[in-house]
């Protein structure tokens, strides 16, 4: 009895021990960030608080100097055009892998399960040369077609999915003359809709995320996705902390708020994406 | 169900052919076009996957062999020179010692990862609040936390400010030696890929049924009984996923080093130095001998482990 009192106990002082340590970072950035530059220079530590908790300087400073907005704008077209050709070549890869018998299909599914075992950080030497060939090099092209084209996790999620629709809807559709074209828009597509929340989720949050696409192809300053936008804050803002801080909350915020909301469904995302 | 529509439905066909000689193509127009669909489908897939997987390993296969600056448009042939440049200039070679730094971190980060998800495992209060919470820091952006910890390893930053409250002043340059930096920026990979890996496990835990618990229980066994003999077999697959994950993990590190030091004091990655190498100093050729080597060094060791562990779950053809 008091043994177990004394596990629990130790149990609780741990898990509270890592929650301080995940959100105590996060806590000071937080702290700085509306911190003034007078405040910072007379070293009242780390962890002062700001003298005025709503002072949004900063935040004006790294929206207006730091150029968020457009790197936010960026982001969201490049979001928005590659998870939704990510939905619609993973489904119809899924759908034609699945509901089709035809000559090469293993050969056709041994390449996708190949290309997931390759990760694409070893590959961008020759891949950088074959973008650079399309003219893509430095246009928002280059990371829309690059999330779209190297997405083999979606794909596992999609066939996943498709298979336990059962083929009988199918047949169905294609005695009332669906041909299946029809087929793939009409039935599987909107059955679909669970395993497309999975996508828009996870491929989301790696978009939003991704930093080393975006640095290699798009050096324009005006091209800037908020990973390569706040990564510049770097130069001009170097010692300027509570700059650099406002920063990383304006991008950490919008993550906030989706994880929030979505919870549930991330957890899940992220569990049927990564055990595929 | 489906046998009634297609009993209802097939009087219906021959009856709109006029007779049995145009009936008699038709099954063959049908399995050519059947042969055909599955590629109207493939076709744009399939050609992403070769332009964007498959000729970038081919080009890079090749360009390994030559002297190519990823410019010019003359490159000359020289078998394996890139190849014996690097294993026998150490300082090339060097850089794979600190995935030691993040191999061994990531040892940790599963013991942790496992002792939490078994922890929530049980009936806890705030649940939901400390799952939220540990597993959270995987989707913060990857610049925003190079930052944030930049700033918690900052001379008077977070981490001398604690210190400084339990009692311990120290001017320790967190990031100013070799052994210090990389300890550290292992540290933030942990901080940062603890919460997947927790999620992961929590979740098998979680779809063992809850009989097996119950029955432990009245036969009396302990918690670490529970622990060794029904979570653990449990949760093999996804322990064995997450082992080959963090392997070629630390093989691969790239973004927490680049941002926080830019591969200074001795920090620099594997990928680091092949993104110099190739964009830097423009030496395509043996950039790409060094993708090479770590490909393989990636697929080998994936290899092994489904040799380890046959994996169940590769049911796709």
């Amino acid at each position: 009895m008091t043994r177990g009192t004394v596990a629990r106990t130790l149990m609780y002082l741990s898990l509270i021990l890592a929650t301080l340590v995940v959100l105590l970072p996060l806590a000071v950035v937080l702290l700085t960030s509306l911190k003034s530059p007078k405040e910072m220079a007379n070293g009242s530590g780390a962890l002062a608080l700001p003298d005025d908790p709503l002072n949004l300087d900063n935040y004006v400073t790294a929206f207006r100097d730091g150029q968020m907005l457009s790197a936010f704008g960026n982001t969201a077209v490049i979001l928005v055009v590659a998870v939704g050709g990510t939905i619609l070549i993973g489904s119809m890869t899924a759908y034609a892998i699945d509901r089709f018998h035809f000559r090469f299909r293993k050969l056709v599914v041994a390449l996708f399960l190949l290309a997931a075992l390759v990760p694409g950080v070893t590959t961008q030497v020759a891949t950088f040369q074959i973008v650079n060939s399309f003219g893509m090099f430095d246009s928002l092209w280059a990371p829309i077609a690059l999330y779209m084209g190297t997405d083999i996790v979606s794909i596992y999620i999609f066939l996943q999915f498709i298979r336990s629709i059962p083929v009988s809807l199918d047949e169905a559709a294609r005695l009332d003359g669906a041909g299946a074209f029809t087929v793939y828009r009409k039935v599987i597509f909107p059955l679909l809709k669970p395993a497309i929340a999975t996508v828009v989720i996870v491929k989301g949050i790696n978009v939003y995320n991704d930093f080393y696409i975006p640095f290699l192809y798009m050096p324009s300053e005006d091209l800037g996705v908020i990973s390569t936008s706040l990564f510049r804050f770097k130069g001009p803002f170097g010692a300027h902390w509570e700059t650099i801080s406002a920063g990383a909350v304006l991008v950490i915020l919008p993550t906030l708020l989706v994880f929030l909301f979505l919870q549930r469904f991330i957890y899940n995302g992220f569990m049927r994406g990564a055990t595929k | 169900m489906t046998d009634n529509t297609r009993k209802a439905a097939r009087p219906a066909i021959p009856a709109a052919p006029a007779g049995p000689e145009r009936a008699a193509p038709a099954p063959r127009r049908i399995r050519l076009s059947r042969g055909l669909t599955p590629w109207l489908f493939l076709v744009a897939p399939l050609a992403l996957l070769l332009t964007f997987t498959y000729a970038p390993i081919a080009n890079m296969a090749a360009y390994s062999f030559t002297d190519w600056d990823g410019v010019s448009p003359e490159l000359n042939w020289t078998g394996t020179g890139n190849y014996t440049e690097l294993l026998t200039r150490s300082e090339l070679f060097e850089v794979f010692f600190v995935s030691g730094y993040y191999l061994a971190a990531s040892a940790v980060q599963i013991v942790l990862a496992l002792y939490f998800a078994t922890a929530l495992s049980f009936d806890v209060r705030f649940r939901n609040f400390f799952k939220g919470v540990l597993f959270f820091p995987y989707l913060i952006n990857g610049v925003a936390i190079g930052f944030v910890f930049l700033y918690f390893f900052q001379d008077g930053g977070t981490l001398d400010s604690v210190l400084g409250l339990l009692g311990i002043r120290t001017d320790h340059a967190w990031l100013g030696t070799p052994f210090s930096a990389n300890t550290s920026l292992a540290g933030v990979s942990v901080w940062r890929y603890l919460g997947l890996n927790f999620v992961l496990f929590l979740g098998a835990i979680q779809s063992v049924p809850g009989e097996l618990y119950e029955a432990a229980e009245i036969d009396g066994a302990s918690r670490w009984h529970q622990f060794r003999h029904i979570i653990v077999p449990g949760i093999r697959p996804v322990l064995s996923l997450s082992v080959i994950l963090s392997v070629s993990g630390s093989l691969s590190v790239f973004e927490i080093p680049y941002i926080m030091t830019g591969g200074a004091t001795g920090t620099e990655t594997f990928v680091i130095q092949t993104v110099k190498l190739a964009f830097q100093f423009n030496k395509t050729g043996l950039a790409s001998a060094a993708a090479v080597v770590l490909l393989l060094i990636v697929l080998a060791v994936t290899w092994v482990q489904r040799r380890i562990v046959p994996d169940e779950k590769v049911d796709l053809v």
